[in-house]
């Protein structure tokens, strides 16, 4: 399952990171972030808890960027 | 401005101006530290404490760190020499948040552009009901509804036309400002703007499946897919920061140890000054954000110009095009059939003309249709009677008591008409007229206006050989490709059979190039998706084009074809510069350091000003002319 949300983040090279610390995410097969678009694309593993996982993925992404914010 | 932005513009002014004061004030000791130290909180405390959080993360790379630590060790030394000057501290962190400032208001503005690009959305539908007109969201419109539509308004949803005639602006789609004319029977496409007459439409496609609907979907996935520039920054991202803070540990450590060994003077402060500088300019920025800044403003002009690329790794490979392979019939002509030369053999062409049109007044086949089309006229069609169509052969009816036959080769023979032996047209309509031959009429598929300029453009914008594939016939072929101008055709193709031709192309290309496919997404789609970039032209309306090709032209002019090259072209050429710019000046700018011919100033100066530079460059990319 694939989904996307809209992110706040304000520098590149942050989205870059976030989008690796999203992919290194448990439930997560695949992470696409635009920066540009401020979009994050989650492809989930089979089985996963969407809720669960978008918690998991927000806290990886404020250890990088601790202003950072995901819509789900 | 949003309010982020505000405020740090705010933090950046009274920095500013109260380091100017500063600098007047006869301040000394202890007093002026603590003075200087203020100023740097006000614009440096959220980057400290950014850092602070990234450091309990046990995140230390990243940009926070850097400045943090390259100030606060400007401080300290300061402080060790007892030279005082916190200015340099102060005036780092000021012009890096003056750099983020500035970057983020290009960006915002950017977004901002392609959202206004993206203004397409309907918001609301007139729906035609028995109590009148109602106005509700185009989702709740459904299939089959009458929606009516006022001159100036946006067309909520794809329909045809029941009553009414006017003129639609399509240049939100297409980027082509000619309007389009559209009466009854007609095709309506959402997105585009009713001008001049009202419209009463019968929805054909759910909001959901709608043009305006697929193209926004196509717009704000596209840039997802990465380009290999993209990914080789990101990578380098990664490991550039730690390498230039190894570098900068080791010229803090090093040099003063060797010196210390041969019995000289350490030299402490020296060294770690240009250690503390190294991290200055050890911040990606301004790679990190012009690459894919640049490919999204590349992609925003195509989109503004009515071509759709579905993400920056295709607009790269576009501009990598060395053979472009194009099918015929749609692509390279309109795929009507038009009479393109009378040659009549004793009456006059006009008279050939009339009867063969006559006789064929009953038939829809589209040589019929362009026949009736060439005669232009009005037919009586009580002058003519007996009309036999004779399947694979042609028309035989009696015209005005003249017994006319139209058709081929086969169809002469039998009434009789006998062909001079030099007429050898294979495409060739005969006319006889009672049973002796009248001439004859060739109908073929019209070439497009501007094919053959499209040719010749895309051969100076870089593209090595045209080849055409066609499913037609060889003279057919070779008529249609010496009048467009390409370098090869091959004729006879059944669709698998263009695959395999496509195929074969690919492995005479040279390996770093690209091929590209362009056809009009009917019956292509296993050769749109086989090429290396796979173009669908004039794909309003036909979502398996969508589908199928990775860049997809919203008119139908091959025109569009040398816009959309020159685009790739120009926005993978500001790529490149600005990645062999930055990485020239942060080397340039490291190695000066390291022998000590710059100062943090200058290192800061370098930083910033090539992120400017960079982003201002990379939006060029959202103005390149067609």
């Amino acid at each position: 399952m694939k989904k996307t949300y809209n992110i706040e983040v304000d520098c590149a090279n942050c989205a870059n990171l976030m989008e690796k610390a999203a992919a290194n995410t448990e439930g997560v097969l695949s992470a696409n972030v635009n920066f540009m678009l401020l979009k994050m694309e989650i492809e989930f593993a089979p089985g996963a808890d969407e809720k669960k996982v978008m918690k998991s993925v927000l806290k990886a992404c404020r250890r990088i960027e601790p202003d950072c914010e995901i819509d789900f | 401005m949003n309010k982020k932005q505000k405020k740090l513009l705010c933090r950046i002014l009274i920095t500013f101006a109260l380091t100017v004061l500063l600098l007047f004030l006869p301040i000394s000791g202890i007093y002026r530290f603590v003075c200087y130290f203020g100023v740097y909180l006000v614009i440096g405390f959220d980057i400290l404490r950014k850092a602070g959080k990234g450091i309990l993360n046990g995140r230390v790379f990243d940009e926070n760190f850097l400045m943090s630590a390259a100030t606060l060790g400007a401080f300290a030394l300061a402080i060790y020499t007892k030279s005082g000057d916190y200015l340099e501290a102060v005036a780092v962190m000021l012009f890096y948040c003056t750099g983020e400032l500035f970057q983020s208001l290009a960006v915002g503005k950017s977004r901002k552009s392609i959202a206004a690009l993206m203004d397409i959305r309907p918001d609301r539908a007139t729906l035609k009901t028995e109590n009148g007109a109602v106005t509700v969201s185009p989702q709740e419109v459904r299939v089959g509804d009458i929606i009516l539509i006022d001159p100036g308004e946006k067309i909520p949803l794809d329909g045809v036309v029941l009553k009414g005639a006017s003129s639609v602006n399509t240049s939100a789609l297409t980027g082509e400002s000619l309007p389009r004319d559209v009466g009854e029977g007609d095709e309506v496409i959402s997105g585009c703007v009713n001008m001049t007459g009202a419209l009463e439409v019968r929805v054909t496609k759910p909001y959901e499946e709608s043009t305006v609907c697929k193209i926004l979907e196509l717009v704000s996935s596209a840039s997802s897919k990465k380009s290999r520039f993209e990914a080789f920054i990101s990578r380098f991202a990664r490991i550039y920061t730690p390498i230039v803070c190894g570098c900068a540990a080791a010229l803090a450590v090093i040099p003063p140890a060797v010196n210390m060994l041969a019995g000289g003077e350490a030299g402490f402060d020296i060294w770690l000054y240009r250690a503390l500088t190294f991290l200055v300019v050890s911040c990606p920025c301004a790679l990190v954000i012009s690459v894919p800044l640049s490919f999204f403003a590349g992609l925003g002009c195509a989109s503004k110009n009515g071509i759709l690329i579905k993400g920056s790794n295709y607009l790269e490979a576009l501009s990598k095009t060395e053979y472009m392979v194009f099918d015929k019939t749609g692509t390279l002509t309109k795929g009507e059939f038009s009479v393109v030369s009378a040659v009549p053999l004793g009456v006059s062409e006009d008279e050939l003309l009339r009867f063969a049109a006559c006789a064929e007044c009953a038939s829809s086949h589209p040589i019929a249709v362009s026949l009736k089309k060439a005669y232009g006229k009005n037919i009586n069609r009580d002058a003519v009677c007996n009309i036999r169509e004779l399947a694979g052969r042609g028309v035989t009816a009696r015209v005005d008591g003249v017994n006319v036959s139209v058709g081929n080769s086969k169809l002469m023979a039998e009434s009789g008409a006998e062909i001079p032996l030099d007429i050898r047209e294979g495409n060739a309509v005969h006319v006889a007229l009672d049973g002796s031959y009248a001439g004859y009429l060739l109908v073929s598929d019209t070439v497009k206006e501007n094919s053959s300029k499209a040719m010749g453009l895309l051969k100076k914008a870089g593209i090595k050989k045209t080849v055409m594939l066609t499913g037609d016939n060889y003279n057919e072929a070779q008529r249609v490709s010496q009048a467009v101008g390409t370098d090869e055709f091959q004729s006879g193709l059944l669709p698998h059979q263009k695959v395999e031709a496509v195929e074969k192309y690919l492995l005479q290309k040279s390996k770093r190039s690209v091929l590209a496919f362009v056809g009009d997404g009917i019956n292509d789609a296993p050769v749109l998706s086989r090429a290396d970039v796979g173009v669908a032209m004039g794909a309003i309306g036909s979502d398996a084009a969508i589908e199928a090709a990775d860049v997809v032209l919203m008119d139908d002019d091959p025109i569009q074809l040398v816009s959309a090259v020159k685009i790739s072209g120009k926005c993978v050429g500001i790529v490149h510069g600005n990645i062999i710019f930055s990485l020239a000046v942060k080397f340039t700018c490291l190695a000066l350091t390291a022998f000590g011919l710059s100062n943090m100033w200058f290192a800061i100066f370098a930083d910033v000003g090539v992120m400017i530079l960079a982003v201002l460059n990379a939006l060029r990319a959202f103005r390149i002319k067609k």
